[in-house]
């Protein structure tokens, strides 16, 4: 019974990904493709979560961290590249 | 059902539940005009989904094995502080760098404010010229 249910929420996840990815392919504008890759980001995190309860191991715990760190990283990154047009500013010598 | 096959089903039904929010924010996301909406079916939603599948997965280790893990926990207040924060700020990016609000928007009174208007900036500009010279 939990088997199934949890076999069906991974299928539903992919499900989800799939049609973010599709987003993510004929997004019209920058800022649509970083929204897809977010949602991507984020649903992956909550699929491994999952999958490690399939398996029955403690050991992928650490990546649902990781993984969201990453994904906010490389939001702010994407959208301070999209407003400004740089990632890094540096201030200027005086 | 002793008490732990209970907790485990409650655990396993937030994480049905939370897949299925996600599905449906998804659908959102393909089927919205243009970005702004989007991006309120892809923060909102989404991360209820993924604060419910998270809860399931702490609650399912917690009776499954008694193990209280620290790292879930703390995965769970990162991506419930920082979700909102990221959608934020892509959407204020978009709306800097002018993408387009869909056709069938009626008003945009927050364009003048960032963007000014056309013709005042124009009259400032001579303003501004007449009194240096």
């Amino acid at each position: 019974m939990i088997q199934t249910m949890l076999a069906i929420s991974v299928v539903l996840f992919a499900i989800t990904i799939a049609i973010a990815v599709i987003r993510l392919i004929i997004g019209p504008s920058m800022p649509d493709r970083v929204i897809a890759m977010d949602v991507i980001g984020v649903n992956l995190l909550a699929t491994i979560g999952v999958v490690s309860i399939i398996y029955g191991t403690k050991a992928y715990l650490e990546v649902i961290l990781i993984l969201g760190i990453l994904s906010f990283i490389s939001t702010i990154a994407f959208s301070k590249y999209i407003e400004r047009g740089v990632i890094v500013e540096r201030k200027r010598d005086r | 059902m002793n008490e732990n096959e209970i907790g485990e089903f409650i655990a396993a039904l937030l994480i049905l539940s939370g897949s299925i929010f996600s599905v449906i924010s998804v659908f959102g996301i393909i089927r919205l005009p243009d970005v702004y909406t989007r991006s309120h079916a892809a923060t909102k939603s989404s991360t209820l989904s993924v604060l419910l599948t998270l809860i399931g997965v702490f609650l399912y280790f917690l009776f499954h094995d008694h193990f209280v893990s620290v790292r879930v926990l703390l995965g769970i207040v990162f991506v419930f502080l920082t979700a909102p924060v990221a959608g934020h700020l892509i959407i204020r990016a978009a709306y800097r760098s002018k993408v387009g609000l869909a056709d069938i928007s009626v008003e945009d009174e927050l364009y003048e404010v960032i963007h000014g208007n056309q013709d005042t900036k124009i009259e400032e500009k001579a303003k501004n010229e007449a009194e240096h010279s």
